[in-house]
């Protein structure tokens, strides 16, 4: 099964490091990436327009029910809960799940639950253990686990919680990641039927398939 | 600390969806209450965390319960209403209607306000004080709405967590409150009780938004953050249900990350201010 959507969760630290991979993805990358980031509630759209500033990919911040694009880069709001759907993202204000909202694991699980295995799940560099249990899901799912390596991590606790709970995911560099995400969506791609295929869209912009 | 609402690992989402549209179809059928279109992933998320709670196994189990004791109902009723609120959440929501719907509704010889979706009734203390302070509470009524008769009776007693009052009073002073916040409470029984007079303009009572008619005609609709968990169907009947509501040139005040953008009525409205807020102009 081809790659179809890259999550990526972090949270000290978080924003050099997503500047560094998604500023490494190529100007064609063709996939929707979904970032949640824990950061203050007043930061919205500096947020986006920092990452923005570092990336050929278009960022969007998440509103209500945005739909997924080939390429976008989506990152969540402060304050509320991402989930994703197939082809759409929804927004809670539920309650925060060990004290974050966003929550990196609500957002992993619910990719995991909609994506299967076309789901690529990244942990970055961050002061808590966030993530962890959302990359388990992702990994149980059949879909590929990447932690940033804790050793050059600026914050080695995110990481390292990550790993403790998916031993085998794949460990990189900040600045290796983006060409590890490139490689598995390629490998995919060619092990499913040679060209790149993009999912088929229908009317609504939403994407074809079931999880 | 809650478990993280999540099915098993194993559990076939197909079949789980089959379940999730056979117990939203019981409950309406059995009691009236239309979840049918909300939003899927959140609501699934909601239905896990009672199924937990419940100790079930999976959703048809849930469905069992829910059917034969109607305490199960109540219980699953407060989990699938969202109700995490605060007062002035979004202080720049409130400051930009201080500044730039006050001096509207100074032209209105009486407002209606219909806040929809008001849960525990902190949004609604919080936009009675703004009048008061501008002096517009005495010509006014608030019709506060929820789905949900336990949290509107939270709302009618005006007593709100003693700890969050400090977080309240920033908001406040942040979305321009023009005194001292304390000046509107008192401690009691372990939390804040709000001055009653705030309330003598509001009217508390259930509606849902899913199944009820337009009761009035109204200057001004509040919605925040309830629409996020409908589908888009459902979004646009209540965008009917509000565009049917108001008055010309009546104010429709969002969530943050709510727009009118994908509705029927967007062309109907349009935006004064960066936050959400909505001017009907045809």
């Amino acid at each position: 099964m081809a790659y179809e959507l890259v999550v990526i969760g972090t949270s000290w630290g978080g924003l050099h490091a997503l500047r560094r991979v998604l500023g490494g993805l190529p100007a064609n990358f063709d996939l929707p990436v979904v970032v949640v980031q824990h950061r203050h509630r007043d930061s919205d759209h500096l947020l986006v327009s920092l990452l923005q500033d570092h990336t050929a990919l278009t960022v969007h911040e998440i509103e209500d029910k945005t739909p997924l694009a080939p390429g976008g880069v989506y990152v969540a709001p402060a304050e509320y809960h991402v989930l994703v759907e197939v082809g759409q993202l929804q927004l809670s204000t539920e309650e925060p799940v060990r004290f974050s909202r966003p929550s990196i694991d609500v957002m992993f699980e619910s990719a995991a639950d909609a994506y299967g295995a076309r789901t690529i799940g990244v942990i970055m560099t961050g002061a808590n253990d966030d993530g962890a249990r959302g990359l388990r899901r992702i990994a149980d799912r059949g879909g590929a686990a990447i932690v940033e390596d804790p050793a050059t991590a600026e914050s080695a606790i995110m990481p390292a919680a990550a790993l403790k709970l998916v031993p085998d995911a794949r460990v990189a560099a900040v600045d290796a990641i983006p060409a590890l995400i490139t490689k598995l969506v390629v490998k995919s791609r060619k092990a499913h039927g040679g060209r790149p295929a993009l999912p088929a869209r229908k009317d609504d912009g939403s994407l074809r398939g079931t999880p | 600390m809650s478990k993280v609402a999540q099915p098993p690992l194993a559990y076939d989402t197909e079949l789980e969806q089959l379940e999730i549209e056979l117990l939203l179809e019981a409950i309406f059928r059995h009691y009236g209450f239309d979840f049918r279109s909300y939003a899927f992933s959140s609501i699934r998320r909601r239905i896990w965390k009672r199924i937990n709670a419940e100790e079930l196994p999976n959703v048809t189990s849930l469905q069992e319960r829910v059917l034969h004791d109607p305490q199960v109902m109540e219980r699953l009723l407060l989990d699938l209403s969202i109700n995490v609120t605060s007062m002035y959440r979004d202080p720049g929501f409130y400051r930009a209607f201080r500044e730039q719907v006050v001096p509207l509704l100074r032209t209105y010889p009486f407002i209606r306000v219909w806040h929809a979706g008001c849960s525990t009734g902190e949004e609604v203390y919080s936009m009675a004080i703004l009048l008061e302070e501008e002096g517009l509470l005495g010509k006014s009524r608030l019709y506060a709405t929820d789905i949900n008769e336990v949290v509107l009776q939270q709302a009618r007693a005006g007593i709100f967590p003693l700890e969050r009052m400090q977080e309240y009073t920033e908001n406040y002073i942040k979305a321009g409150g023009k005194r001292a916040f304390s000046e509107y409470y008192v401690a009691k029984y372990d939390g804040a009780l709000f001055n009653p007079s705030l309330t003598e303009h509001v009217v508390f009572s259930q509606h849902n938004l899913v199944t009820d008619r337009s009761f009035s005609e109204f200057n001004v609709i509040l919605c925040r953050n309830v629409l996020i968990y409908f589908d888009r169907s459902l979004q646009a009947k209540v965008h009917r249900l509000f565009y049917d509501s108001l008055v010309n040139f009546g104010i429709l005040g969002l969530g943050g990350k709510e727009s009118l953008k994908f509705s029927q009525y967007e062309d109907c409205y349009e935006q004064i201010s960066s936050e959400k807020i909505y001017r009907k102009v045809r």
